[in-house]
């Protein structure tokens, strides 16, 4: 296997193949909430919904806790788990809020003056312990 | 015979078409976004194209993950704006110019694009955002001021296609479109970015320096631009900016040499640095 030259950006999954083949169930459950009915169907019984969906414990776990950051670990995209996200009620932009441990408040402050600058946050080495 | 004429660079966030659609452009946050279009809308009235080739990607919307073609043409009559979860955008359905789309899916395919070839497809923000800010707004009883035919381009699983590739396609497009014979004329837009990241702990990334060189090697270096690896996108523009490759597609249609007439950029718009240029075929 060649080396992927994007492992070493911090605070980023890049969602190639081997991601998608992990949450391949997860994300193809998030899409199925963009029709109403399929909403619905999910906010009536979220337990009962996700049995349609094989998809791992721990998948399934952060649906249910609306754990953002470990829907991306284990293989969901954030164009999936946006959909999730806006059944919620939550927009792109403080969906961020909530990834970046930042709160709504402060990432919206961050963005009207200028968004995260690109120095100190090109490799995981400028991070130190944090990825 | 069909012509291109002019290039369109758009970004196609999303939170752009919510501030039309709830029509709040007027506010302080929205306004400078929409002043940058000012000039586009007028030059749009004034060059007038009878086809736009908008190349665009879908949001995990009309292609969930069972399926993921690298390059969609639509070739459908019309196409339905998608509810990608909050409700169908309030704007007009997107008609298509069919036979050209057919021509130019046979065309392709002959000069070794290995085209996708979409006979029904709802289409999402990727595609009428980029219309909603170069026609101003629409009335969904209304139609669109011309016909669309839609590219969809995977930039959600990596690897999206190589900004050579996508700058080569741009090329066999032309060969399509200037074969088809009844006189059009022919606009292509390239669509998304510019840097932004949607998520994780790196979201909210901009890069405006980057940015802007992206631009100005787009008018100046077509060339150059398209070699940019797949890793600077991620690292510099962030994981989201990537679309950028799409840009390539519409500077690959263009002649060398372009005149660059309009230029926008402005941050932020949501999540995201929104760019925007007008490139005119000098000899069109
Ligand atoms: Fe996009």
């Amino acid at each position: 296997m060649p080396e992927k030259d994007y492992e070493d950006i911090p605070g980023t999954f890049v969602f190639d193949a081997d991601r998608s083949r992990e949450g391949y169930h997860l994300n193809q459950f998030c899409i199925s909430l963009r029709l109403q009915k399929n909403r619905d169907e999910f906010n009536a019984d979220e337990e009962k919904y996700l049995d349609k969906y094989p998809m791992t414990a721990e998948q399934r776990d952060a649906v249910l806790k609306r754990d953002w950051n470990r829907l991306l670990a284990l293989g969901g995209n954030i164009y999936y788990t946006s959909k999730l996200a806006a059944n919620d009620g939550i927009n792109f932009q403080n969906l961020a809020g909530l990834m970046t441990g930042m709160g709504v408040e402060k990432y919206r402050e961050m963005m009207l003056h200028g968004g995260r600058p690109i120095d100190g946050n090109r490799y995981k080495t400028e991070w130190g312990d944090e990825d | 015979m069909a012509r291109i004429t002019a290039g369109v660079g758009c970004s196609h966030v999303p939170a752009i078409g919510v501030a039309m659609d709830t029509k709040i452009t007027d506010q302080p946050y929205w306004k400078p976004v929409f002043d940058g279009f000012e000039f586009s809308r007028k030059w749009m009235k004034e060059n007038k194209p009878d086809v736009i080739f908008l190349v665009y990607n879908d949001h995990c919307t009309a292609f969930d993950a069972s399926c993921i073609p690298t390059f969609a043409l639509g070739a459908a009559a019309e196409f339905q704006p998608a509810d990608e979860g909050w409700g169908p955008r309030p704007v007009p359905v997107v008609k298509n110019h069919q036979k050209l789309a057919s021509h130019i899916a046979q065309s392709l395919i002959l000069d070794e694009f290995d085209m996708t070839i979409m006979n029904e497809m709802e289409v999402d923000h990727g595609l009428t955002v980029p219309l909603s800010v170069m026609f101003g707004e629409v009335s969904p009883e209304d139609e669109w001021p011309c016909l669309v035919i839609p590219l969809a381009v995977n930039v959600v699983q990596y690897p999206a296609p190589t900004g050579n590739r996508c700058y080569q396609l741009g090329k066999a497009v032309r060969r399509a479109i200037e074969s088809y014979p009844v006189d059009l004329n022919v606009m292509v837009f390239g669509t998304g970015g510019m840097s932004h990241q949607l998520q994780y702990k790196r979201a909210g990334l901009i890069n405006r320096e980057w940015d802007q060189r992206f631009l100005d090697l787009l008018t100046e270096d077509p060339v150059f631009a398209s070699q940019i690896p797949h890793v600077e996108y991620l690292r510099e523009a962030g994981s989201e900016g990537v679309e950028m490759v799409m840009w390539h597609v519409m500077r690959g249609a263009l002649d060398d040499e372009v005149k660059e007439v309009h230029r926008h950029y402005h941050v932020p718009a949501s999540n995201t640095a929104v760019g925007h240029i007008i490139l005119e075929n000098v000899a069109a």
